[in-house]
Order: C-alpha cells, then sequence, then structure tokens
C-alpha cells in the first residue's frame, strides 16, 4: 500500500511536471535509459547536470559583470546551457536560454541581463521541483509493499 | 541492438572484434560498432554514451576535441564511427572533423544545439556524413550504423561493378559528385550518394559490413602510368576505361582508375584555385611535365612557370617564388622553390589566406616571414619524435595545416608561418628531418606519402575554397625525418621517431608518421616532379602498408632538390608549387612528386617545430619535408576531397614556418603547428584578421 500509494504519488507529480512544460520528451529518454545496470541513472545525469550549470551559471554571471561585455563568450556559455538543459529535457530552461541568446545576439546588455535572472529562476524552480520527484521516486523504490 | 546477444554481449571485446573481422558475422551488424563520440558537455556526454550502448554499440567517449584525436590515432583501426559536437572549448568540431576525414578517413556525425541552416551546412561541407540536433535522440543513435555502411560501400561501388563503360561512369560520376563536397556540389552529391546507395543497397548490405575492400597500392611506377595515359589521352577525355587500356596492367580494374581519377581530379581542380576547370593550370602543369621535370629546381620553377602561364600566378609572386628559388638573399629567397611556389601557388588561390596580408607577404619575403611568425606553427617535437608512420605524420601535419572553413587562410597561414625566415637552412633542416625519419619508417609505402599529399592537399583547398574548409593540414608534421623521402633512402633504420613532425598537439599524431612507410618506395624516380598524389587514404593505407610510397618517393626527390621549400612563404605554397610541379612536371612522377612535395613540406614543418634535437637541425634535406606532404595529404579527404596538393601546401608550410620558427628561435610549440588547428586559427586571424574568437 506505501508502496502502492508513493508511486502513484510519483506518477502524479511526473505527470504534472511534464502537463506544467517543466519537462519534455528527453526526460522520457533519461527515464528510459535507465535499467538494471544503472538504476539510478536519471538521478545520476541530473546531478551532473546541476554541478555542470552552476559552473555555466557562474561564468555567464561573470561575463555579464564584466565591462565591456564580451557577448560572444555569452552567446557560447548560453549555448552550452541550453544545450545541456536540452539533453534533459528542461523545457522552461531552455526556453528562456533561446531567449536569452536572442538578446545576445542583439547585443542587448539589458535584455540578457533580465533575460538572465529568468533563466536563473527557472533553473532554481526546476531544480526543486526535480529534487522532490527525484526523492519521491527514491522513496517508492525502496518502499515495502504493504 | 538486433543480436540475439543484446547488449551485454555486444559491448564486449569479442563482439567488437566480431564486428571488426573481415568475415564477421553480419548478423550481429551494427552490434557492436566502435563509437568515438567526442563532447565537451559532461551531462550530454554521458546521456549519448548511455544511449549509444543502449543500441549495444561499443562506445567510447571523450571531452576533448584534441583526446579524441590523440586516441584515434593510436587506434587506427579501432574505430568505425565518430560523433561530435560543433562547440567545443579546444578545438572547433568542424577541424575535429577535418581532421578526421583527412587522418582516418571516418564517417563523422556533427551535432549541436544549433540548427541554424548555415552551421548545418558547414557541417556538410565540411565532409560530416550526418548533423544531429541536440538534445539527440535515441531513434537518430540508432542508425548511424548505415553511415559506415554507406562509407564502405561507396568504396565497394566501384570495385565490385564491373559493369559498362556507362555503368562505371556513372558510378564514377557519382563519386565523384559524392567526394567533392565543395558545396556547389552538394546537392549532386547527395542525390548521387542517394542514387547509388539505393542501387546497391540490398545487395551489398549483407557484405559490405563484412568486406574488406582490397586497396589498390597506386606505386609510383603506377601513378606514372596513370598520368602518362591521362595526359595522353587529355585531361578532360580521359575516362576510366579508356586509361585503364592505355595503362594495360593486369589486376587493375576500371574501378581503381575511376577512383583514382576522381581523386587526381580532385587535386587537379585544387591546383587550378577551386575550380573544376582547372585546364589552364592542370595544362599547365601537366604539358610542361617533362621539361619540368629536370631538377628540382627546374621544376620549381616550372610550377611557378605554369602558374604564371596560367594565369594564375601573380606575376609579383612568380617573381618572388623564383627569386626565392634562386636563394636570393634575403631569408625569403631562401625558400626553396617548391616551397615558393607552392606558396604562391597558395596564396594565389586564395588570397585570402593570409588575410589580405598574407597576400602582401607572399609577395613579400619578409613579410612572409612575419607571418609565419605569427601563425602557430608548431610543429611540435614531440611528434616529430614519435616513429610513428610517416603517414601519421602527414595526418597531422595535415590535420593541422588545414583549417576549418572559417579561416581558409588561417590555415595556410599556419603553415606559412614559419616564423620567420626561411633560410635555407631552415628549409633544409627541415628537409633533413624528413630524411632520418622516413628512412626508417614503418615502411610504408606510398601510403604515407599519400597522406601526406592529401593534407596538404586538402590544406590548401581548404583555403581556397572555403569550402576546403577541412583541411587541416594538421597532418603535416613534417616528418623532417625523411631524409630518405628525398633519397629515399629509406634505409634509415631510424624509424621516424619524432621527426615525424608533431603534427599537432596531438600526441597520436607522431604516431602516425612514423608509419615511415614513405621510406621505402622512394627511391630515385622521383625526379622532383610532385605527382599528384589524391588523398588515396593514405592512413588506410598506411596502415596496410601499401606501397603509396610512391608519393614519398617523389617527395623526397623534389625536395632534394628544392631543398627550399619551407621558405616562409607559405609553405603551403611550396607544397603547393612542388605539387604542383612535381606532379606535373612529370607525368609519371607526378604522384610522387607530390608526395615529396608533401613531404617536403611536412618536414619542413616538422623541422620547425621540432625542437632542437629534431633532425631538422640535422638534416638539411628536404626529404623530410616529403613526408609531411603525405601525411597531409591524408587529411584532406575529410570533405573527401583529396586534394593532395593541399595537403602539401600544408606541409609546406608548416614546415616552413616549423623551420623559420626554429631558426629564429621561436619556440617551435606553441600551440602552433599541433595541428591544433584551433589554435592555428586562432593565431592567423589574430594576425590577420579577426580570429573567431576574438573580442574583436
Amino acid at each position: 500500500m506505501d508502496r502502492n500509494r508513493l508511486q502513484h504519488q510519483v506518477a502524479c507529480m511526473r505527470r504534472s511536471l511534464f502537463d506544467q512544460g517543466y519537462l519534455d520528451e528527453p526526460f522520457i529518454q533519461l527515464e528510459e535509459l535507465q535499467d538494471d545496470a544503472n538504476p539510478n541513472f536519471v538521478q545520476e545525469i541530473v546531478t551532473l547536470f546541476y554541478t555542470d550549470s552552476a559552473r555555466l551559471i557562474q561564468n555567464i554571471e561573470h561575463a555579464l559583470n564584466s565591462r565591456p561585455i564580451d557577448f560572444d563568450k555569452l552567446d557560447d556559455y548560453m549555448h552550452q546551457f541550453k544545450g545541456s538543459s536540452s539533453s534533459i529535457g528542461a523545457k522552461k530552461v531552455t526556453n528562456e536560454c533561446t531567449v536569452f541568446r536572442e538578446y545576445c545576439s542583439a547585443e542587448n546588455a539589458e535584455g540578457c541581463i533580465r533575460s538572465f535572472q529568468q533563466v536563473k529562476q527557472e533553473y532554481a524552480i526546476l531544480r526543486r521541483k526535480l529534487e522532490v520527484y527525484l526523492q519521491m521516486v527514491r522513496q517508492a523504490a525502496v518502499s515495502r509493499t504493504a | 541492438m538486433n543480436s540475439s546477444g543484446g547488449k551485454g554481449s555486444m559491448s564486449t571485446a569479442s563482439s567488437s572484434a566480431a564486428w571488426k573481422a573481415v568475415d564477421s558475422v553480419p548478423d550481429q551488424f551494427p552490434a557492436g560498432l566502435r563509437v568515438l563520440v567526442v563532447d565537451d558537455d559532461p551531462t550530454c556526454l554521458i546521456i549519448l554514451e548511455k544511449m549509444l550502448r543502449t543500441c549495444s554499440y561499443e562506445v567510447t567517449k571523450c571531452n576533448r576535441a584534441e583526446t579524441a584525436l590523440a586516441i584515434l590515432r593510436e587506434n587506427k583501426n579501432g574505430f568505425d564511427i565518430v560523433i561530435s559536437d560543433v562547440h567545443m572549448p579546444d578545438m572547433d568540431g568542424f577541424k575535429l572533423l577535418e581532421h578526421i576525414g583527412l587522418e582516418m578517413d571516418l564517417p563523422v556525425i556533427m551535432m549541436s544545439a544549433d540548427d541554424g541552416k548555415h552551421v548545418v551546412m558547414k557541417g556538410v561541407t565540411h565532409g560530416a556524413c550526418d548533423y544531429l540536433i541536440k538534445p539527440v535522440r535515441m531513434e537518430a543513435l540508432k542508425n548511424i550504423w548505415q553511415h559506415v555502411i554507406r562509407k564502405r560501400k561507396n568504396g565497394w561501388k566501384e570495385l565490385e561493378q564491373s559493369g559498362s563503360v556507362e555503368e562505371g561512369d556513372r558510378q564514377q560520376k557519382q563519386s565523384e559528385d559524392a567526394e567533392y563536397s565543395s558545396s556547389a556540389n552538394e546537392g549532386n552529391w547527395k542525390s548521387s550518394k542517394k542514387r547509388k546507395d539505393d542501387d546497391d543497397e540490398t545487395e551489398d548490405r549483407d557484405d559490405t559490413s563484412t568486406l574488406k575492400k582490397p586497396r589498390v597500392v597506386w606505386s609510383v611506377e603506377l601513378h606514372q602510368q596513370f598520368v602518362a595515359a591521362v595526359n595522353q589521352l587529355g585531361i578532360d577525355k580521359a575516362v576510366p576505361k579508356k586509361i585503364l587500356e592505355l595503362m594495360n596492367v593486369p589486376g587493375l580494374t576500371r574501378e581503381n582508375v575511376a577512383s583514382h581519377l576522381q581523386k587526381y581530379r580532385l587535386y587537379l581542380r585544387r591546383l587550378s584555385g577551386v575550380s573544376p576547370h582547372a585546364n589552364n593550370l592542370n595544362n599547365s602543369f601537366m604539358n610542361p611535365q617533362d621539361e619540368t621535370f629536370g631538377p628540382l629546381s627546374s621544376v620549381n620553377g616550372l610550377d611557378l612557370q605554369a602558374l604564371a602561364a596560367g594565369g594564375q600566378l601573380p606575376a609579383q609572386c612568380l617573381a618572388t617564388l623564383q627569386a626565392a628559388a634562386l636563394g636570393r638573399s634575403n631569408a625569403k629567397s631562401s625558400i626553396p622553390m617548391p616551397l615558393v611556389d607552392q606558396r604562391n601557388i597558395f596564396s594565389f588561390e586564395n588570397p585570402k589566406l593570409r588575410f589580405g596580408e598574407g597576400q602582401q607577404q607572399l609577395m613579400n619575403n619578409n613579410k612572409q616571414v612575419n607571418l609565419l611568425h605569427g601563425i602557430p606553427t608548431t610543429m611540435e617535437p614531440k611528434q616529430l619524435t614519435t616513429s610513428q608512420s610517416i603517414g601519421n605524420i602527414n595526418m597531422q601535419v595535415a590535420s593541422h595545416g588545414v583549417q576549418s572553413s572559417q579561416n581558409n587562410s588561417s590555415l595556410i597561414n599556419m603553415q606559412v608561418a614559419p616564423h620567420g625566415v626561411q633560410s635555407s637552412q631552415n628549409n633544409s633542416a627541415l628537409m633533413q628531418m624528413g630524411q632520418p625519419q622516413f628512412a626508417h619508417a614503418p615502411r610504408l609505402p606510398l601510403s604515407l606519402g599519400q597522406p601526406i599529399i592529401s593534407n596538404g592537399v586538402a590544406a590548401n583547398v581548404s583555403t581556397q575554397n572555403g569550402i576546403r574548409e577541412n583541411i587541416r593540414a594538421p597532418g603535416y608534421n613534417p616528418v623532417p625525418q625523411t631524409s630518405s623521402m628525398l633519397n629515399f633512402p629509406m634505409n634509415h633504420a631510424s624509424e621516424l621517431p619524432g621527426n615525424s613532425f608533431p603534427l599537432g598537439s596531438t600526441p597520436g599524431m607522431s604516431g602516425c608518421i612514423s608509419k615511415g612507410t614513405f621510406q621505402e618506395d622512394f627511391n630515385s624516380e622521383i625526379k622532383g616532379s610532385v605527382g599528384f598524389m589524391p588523398s588515396y587514404d593514405i592512413f588506410n593505407d598506411l596502415n596496410q602498408h601499401k606501397p603509396q610510397s610512391w608519393e614519398l618517393q617523389n617527395v623526397g626527390m623534389t625536395f632534394d632538390d628544392s631543398r627550399h621549400s619551407n621558405s616562409l612563404q607559405g609553405n603551403l605554397d611550396l607544397s603547393q608549387s612542388v605539387l604542383v610541379q612535381q606532379g606535373f612536371s612529370s607525368g609519371q612522377m607526378s604522384g610522387q612528386n607530390r608526395n615529396a612535395a608533401l613531404v617536403s613540406k611536412a618536414m619542413l614543418s616538422a623541422g620547425d617545430s621540432t625542437e632542437p634535437g629534431n633532425p631538422l637541425n640535422a638534416s638539411q634535406h628536404l626529404n623530410s619535408l616529403p613526408v609531411d606532404n603525405t601525411i597531409r595529404v591524408k587529411t584532406e579527404s575529410v570533405a573527401d576531397v583529396t586534394d593532395n596538393l593541399f595537403i602539401d601546401h600544408f606541409g609546406q608550410e608548416d614546415l616552413m614556418s616549423a623551420l623559420l620558427k626554429q631558426h629564429q628561435g621561436i619556440a617551435p610549440a606553441e600551440n602552433e603547428f599541433d595541428f591544433d588547428g584551433y589554435s592555428l586559427d586562432n593565431i592567423q586571424q589574430d594576425q590577420i584578421n579577426g580570429i573567431i574568437r576574438t573580442d574583436e
């Protein structure tokens, strides 16, 4: 029972993550890649994503704070960030990255700064939700069927 | 995937071994496909690896282009396909693509989050066999094996079809289209490829995976016969069937000739400056072949003249070249004619090379020197040191030399930037470097040469056309060791040890170079005419020890006479000119010359980059150069354009720069010619133009 309930909760949360646009198809691919050989694959990838994102976000911050702003570099960083976020299916984050890159190519510093705030915000939201979700998944996995 | 063994067994070495074996069980295919995936994004890399494993492929991952190249070089036949990201910090994905195409001739799939049309187009023009948009789906990866088959099939098709002239010509034409990766042909290429694939799909499907296409070794003699036949028929009228008849070589198939012709045409095309109708140039080269054949200098001169005659070589260049060739006092003059020629050719063909400045510089030896300086041609010594086959070296050199499409010129620049003075000493040093090496190089016959040539050619090509970007001639590792090359003293016992010009930073390169097939065949025959050595899979050949050495031989020979070569001006030019001269001046030697040219180029650069210990200093022979060139030739094949000449150019340039550097006391290494096309690019760009990544 416990397990069933947990699994049910996991399923609900998962569905809402997709319905609300936080996650996308690639995330499903990650889930499909998870198997007995890699039982924690999704978690591993997500953790890797966090680490890499932290680095990129820092780089972007730094680049945005430097004067004059190096838009090429910014675009480069954001391109990387967009690449990895799209790889895990972080839909909203990826969309914000696209907006940022548009401002970047227009060399619109203001726009870049603003949209970067959005990027960070979406990233933070997704991260929180994913952490909750994955924790629930773990719990369901280890829970006992009553 | 289709194996019942499932993932687990597929990923084992045994299954991959099965896949590799000629008589492997076709049923397992594509399971066990050996994939190398390169991406600097750790998240993507892990995901890709997992996906590929799930497809039952054998995956190796790395997060740096340099590492990938090293892995590929060390393990020449260890992979079936490469998947690489476009944006990477240490090297542009397209550069890597070029390198791989030239050196290893493996199918490469590019991927990026960027789906802009121009980027995808770049992938095509650089010779990528596919372009995936990130995030990559599993379904897309499941079918990548098709590219491996397709590539093999294209090779097979020619061999298998012994059909009528019409059929063969059609095929050849398709092949040509397929190989000409220039943008102009892309459409044709794709459709022709498609046709080819469709035609043979059913029949070859089962076999290609297990078949190893037999390779014809285009020896010096054979190539001479080939060129003679082509000349006799006239380049425009030369069709494989007739060439085959004229050559009258038992065992040679029309397909062999067709593919060789294709490469030859590419080579000629490059020589003429990207124009498919290189008649002028070709003619000029081809016709006076016999005359120019003579001593290297004359050959060089001939090229110059030919070039000039063809209107391709600006008068100034010609003058400069000649002056250089004649060993005028200034540093420039020390540039051997061939080198100069090549340089000019190069610059001539691709004015952009020097980013404008270059042009001037080319004209002006001094300037060139400067250019060279700027250009980071680091023929790293380390590369030279490895005793890898010359082929490797070539590859490296070539790969290095050729720059990404972005900077056609940058590549050239790189090479040219021999830092400085191209004093004859330098040149010779480079050349010499090659010698010892070559002698010993693993007896890889021409095959080495070929690669070099292709490298060089490729390099040139790229610079010339924007399309050629692939030429990365880093492969130029001028294998200084090739002293044997020149004289074909192949007897050097020393392997191309480090002589193999440090193609670039990749350590793997040296390995390649040492194959040393060059040495063997070079002998005497090369009179200094550089044969046109299309980049016949030299690397492949190298591995197989094909007697492609004729190329090398040529190179060696040529350089002997031409010693000069690496003048700063542009190794590229030199190689070009050398190649041109060599190839064209003597119909027979054509292939050989090229090699020689290439080698010398390579050597030159090698000489340069190599550290003091390098043979460069030791030997003053151009011999070493040839090796290089050969290598260069090979790298070219990325875009399927085996513009040997191009490669040669690069090799020379590299050599030159290496030489120059060395002589000038510039620390060779630097990045510069590490065949890190990327850094070269940067350097060059900085120098010349805006660099790709400059802040402007």
